[in-house]
């Protein structure tokens, strides 16, 4: 047996990936698990850019302060602001790692890096690579972590699932000692022994049916870890990205640089207005973010421009041809430039929509894309609250010592609603800075090293997997796993996504526990052990259905509006009672979650109020006032 | 968020015969199955639709079809698959398109240059071993803060981006005559390489910093199972989905690889 001390990551996105090459390079061999190839992470649809203070930027009066203060206030102030103090200063160094390791930014006439608008802020500080950046950064994180692999520092198990962490509990008490993992295609059950677990597992899309998000993002990895006692913050916080387009299977982001780069968000005046747009004059078209925000236009933060995109739809019903749809207007800006700029997604939608944007206005409508909440984690401030304490072996920590997470499943620096092109720095931050907190953790807080554990907890951990598996392969039942996710996705984003009601969540809930009790009664048609994705399917729903009852209890709990999480019964921002976050912890015995709040570390800047320079528009407008379903 | 109705507004009917395969060395089957398909299905929309109602045209139940998928937007290059015959991604494949009137056939089928797992899953490993075998990376001192990377030209990063948009799906590996399928691990180091590795070889020899593995990367072409392998059928550059000039690397690692191989004669190194 290898007795050399070890480091488990779990998911090969830009987090990951970015963890994994930290951790090797403080010497620690890393496990690198993940249910695709990593070059097939969802990181790979990442379009828009990466933030980052820059020299020209600088020269306008922004700076990392600035950074962080439109990150705070985009987000409604409920981040802990020390972690994002620390991201906003590490993003220029961040930018120049990625230039090193060959990321293709995009250029100017002078070979600088070019940079764009993005929501949330006035000055050009996303940097980007086309309009492919996180495939871009994933690609070149992933030949990195290919190097150490060639170098036998890393191991990867690709198509390998995360099926539960597991624990030891001591003298010291309860902490992570490794993983069980199921390989996807042999469904091989297997436990793995490490001295820390990293997940950087990413968002959970799929409870909502359909998202911007890849298959894979169910949510179900942390689901797993909350079931085993890992606690799961502000799960309400899911945002809606303003402009998807709908398909099928999918909705199809259309990323925030269409904006950035000078796209116009437009309805006509006139309702059901049947013609072409193109055959509509200017004084006939509604540019509604432009006229109610003067100041940001179409580049007002994503909870804002979906609510507005809802409301103009929904309410006043003057969406496109009267149904769900507003125009994204990039033709004045010319073919040559939106290829040179914006060529990933034009061709998405081309291929999509059957459309070419450089001649007609694109369709489009907001869709489920993220979640600022996920994994309870902690930090150590600095003193003075100015970032983060370098190598602090607790640096996103969760509750459970030796489990952590990084990137979208943690719950840190976005607060109620993330700025575009946060995420991408987000995840790179967590894996270079916190990754650094792991190796420390495992080299100098470890004592007891896995490979002494007795061989027993890890063969129970793994006997207590097969049981779940058999159960589903046995169950027998008439309920169909596939029916079940579809009721939920439309429950969930019927419910839970940019209009909310305490009435509305409590019928949600109440149409979740019907949906628990069907799955006790489901039915596998492929009942085979070899490459059984309907049984994959099945574990991942019980699990996604565990979470949905967290964002749904989060959602009725927090009795206020802030950020993306908006209650028609309670329209404004409530600090003094709801200035924390929510904490769900997993009660065994209910098999519900039980919440607690906790305060938010506001100490660098106060809370304030969150307008974004709204005026009243030409067209009356009214805030949302029912729950529609759409 | 978007409008999905329970129902489908109107529906048609397309078939989809689909080549079928429990594991690895069991026989293949045909297996058919009629899909309603909505305005804007794409293969995957059917696929999915056939996992929740796994029942053959002749009324057998059967189970879903496992395949391989991902973003469904073309950029992770896992649904790679034959789709009447062609290669290609099946999320961007769209039903109106491809089978416009009621009762057309698609016929899907998994990738014939890599091992099948199951049903359309293949296992694509050795395209991944043949980035190793490039060494398509940079060699970067290590993640500390050391300033910037080398400067590019718009020009340049024009060239780059473009060549490093390659998702690894592997359809130029499908459509090459001279790739064949390998089971065996033990024989990738010997079998060609392929378009799409010898593009990333050009992509890391054009890098500022890439380049100090040039010489490394333009041995791997010359040995067995690199760039002379390729017999210049230029079926790869057809296919490819991204539109990435492969011919152009080709012809580009080959001109490097007789200055190479040229230099290492006089000066043996």
């Amino acid at each position: 047996m290898n007795t050399q001390k070890r480091v488990i990551v779990v998911g090969g996105g830009l987090a990951g990936l970015a963890g994994t090459i930290r951790i090797a390079e403080a010497g620690l061999p890393v496990d690198l698990f993940s249910m695709v190839p990593v070059k097939r992470s969802h990181s790979v649809c990442a379009q828009g850019g990466i933030n980052a203070a820059n020299d020209i930027a600088r020269q306008q009066g922004y700076s990392e302060y600035e950074h962080f203060d439109e990150t705070i206030y985009g987000g409604d102030f409920l981040q802990h602001q020390p972690p994002v103090y620390e991201m906003v200063h590490w993003a220029p160094k961040i930018i120049d790692l990625l230039d090193r390791m060959g990321v293709p930014f995009n250029r100017t006439a002078e070979s600088q890096r070019d940079l764009r608008l993005f929501g949330g802020s006035l000055y050009k500080r996303t940097h980007f690579a086309g309009a492919t950046t996180g495939q871009q950064l994933l690609y070149a994180l992933d030949e990195q972590v290919r190097r150490w692999e060639a170098q036998g520092k890393v191991n990867k198990y690709e198509y390998w699932e995360f099926l539960w962490p597991v624990l030891e509990t001591d003298d010291a008490g309860r902490r992570c000692v490794g993983i069980v993992a199921q390989d996807v295609r042999t469904m091989q059950i297997r436990a793995f022994r490490a001295e820390a677990v990293v997940m950087a597992t990413g968002g959970c899309g799929m409870i909502f049916g359909k998202s911007t998000n890849s298959v894979m993002c169910t949510g179900a990895a942390a689901s797993r870890c909350y079931q085993a006692g890992a606690w799961y913050a502000n799960g309400e916080f899911i945002q809606v990205h303003p402009t998807a387009i709908p398909g099928a299977d999918k909705l199809r982001l259309m990323s925030e640089s269409a904006r950035g780069e000078g796209g116009r968000v437009w309805v006509p005046r006139t309702k059901a207005d049947r013609r072409d747009p193109r055959d509509i004059p200017e004084n006939e078209r509604f540019y509604f973010l432009e006229e109610k925000y003067p100041k940001y236009g179409n580049i007002v933060p994503r909870d804002i421009a979906t609510r507005e995109i809802f409301d103009i739809c929904v309410n006043q019903g003057l969406g496109v041809g009267g149904g769900n749809m507003v125009y994204l207007d990039l033709t004045h800006l010319g073919r040559d430039y939106l290829e040179l700029k914006l060529g990933g997604i034009i061709e998405i939608y081309r291929k999509f929509a059957g459309e070419d944007p450089a001649l007609v206005p694109m369709k489009i409508f907001p869709g489920v894309h993220y979640s600022m909440g996920g994994l309870w984690t902690q930090y150590t401030a600095k003193d003075d609250l100015r970032g983060m304490a370098m190598g602090s072996a607790n640096s996103m920590m969760t509750n459970i010592p030796g489990l952590y997470a990084f990137g979208e499943v943690n719950y840190q620096y976005h607060g109620a609603n993330r700025l575009g092109a946060n995420a991408l720095l987000s995840c790179i931050f967590d894996g270079l800075f916190c990754g650094a907190g792991v190796a420390n953790y495992v080299l100098e807080g470890v004592t007891t090293t896995s490979a002494r554990l007795d061989q027993s907890i890890y063969d129970a951990a793994v006997s207590q997997q097969q049981e779940i598996v058999d159960r589903l392969i046995n169950a027998g039942g008439k309920e169909s796993p596939y029916q079940i996710g579809r009721e939920l996705g439309e429950e969930m984003t019927a419910a839970s996504t940019v209009v909310k009601s305490e009435q509305r969540l409590l019928r949600a809930i109440e149409a979740l526990h019907q949906l628990q009790g069907r799955y006790q009664s489901i039915g596998l048609s492929d009942t085979g052990m070899w490459t059984n994705q309907n049984l994959s399917y099945a574990r991942a729903l019980g699990d996604m259905l565990k979470l949905a009852e967290v964002i749904l209890q989060g959602g009725i709990d927090r009795k206020e509006s802030r950020g993306a999480h908006y209650r028609t019964d309670f329209p404004d921002r409530d600090d003094a009672n709801f200035l924390k976050t929510t904490v769900a912890k997993y009660d065994p015995d209910t098999g519900r979650p039980e919440i607690f709040l906790e305060p938010v570390e506001t100490g660098l800047v106060p809370p304030r109020a969150r307008t974004y320079g709204k005026v009243a528009a030409s067209t009356d407008t009214s805030r949302p006032t029912e729950t529609v379903s759409v | 968020m978007v409008a999905h109705t329970t129902e489908p507004l109107q529906t048609r009917s397309v078939r989809f015969r689909i080549k079928r395969q429990d594991r690895p060395g069991r026989p293949w089957r045909w297996e058919s199955f009629d899909v309603p398909v909505e305005p804007g299905a794409n293969v995957i929309s059917c696929l999915q639709w056939i996992a929740a109602n796994p029942r053959t045209i002749d009324g057998r139940d059967s189970n879903p079809v496992a395949y391989d998928a991902g973003c469904l937007e073309e950029v992770c290059g896992a649904c790679t698959m034959l789709i009447n015959g062609q290669v290609r991604q099946s999320c961007s494949c769209l039903i109106d398109q491809y089978a416009p009137r009621d009762g057309d056939v698609m016929r899907l089928e998994p990738m014939s240059k890599f091992p099948v797992v199951r049903d359309l899953m293949v296992d694509r490993q050795r395209l991944f071993h043949a980035l190793t075998r490039t060494k398509a990376w940079v060699p970067i001192d290590g993640t500390y803060h050391l300033g910037p990377g080398p400067q590019d030209t718009p020009q340049s990063q024009q060239v780059r981006y473009k060549l490093s948009e390659c998702m690894s799906c592997g359809c130029c590996l499908e459509a090459c005559p001279q790739y064949k399928l390998e089971e065996h691990e033990s024989r990738w180091d010997k079998a060609f390489i392929g378009a799409h590795a010898i593009s990333q070889a050009r992509l890391f020899n054009e890098h500022g910093t890439g380049n100090v593995l040039a010489s490394d990367r333009l041995d791997a072409m010359i040995g067995p199972g690199g760039i002379s392998d390729c017999g210049n059928a230029q079926n790869c550059v057809k296919v490819c989905p991204k539109d990435i000039p492969l011919t152009e690397s080709i012809a580009a690692i080959g001109r490097a690889v007789t200055i190479h191989s040229i230099r290492k004669f006089f000066t043996g190194k």
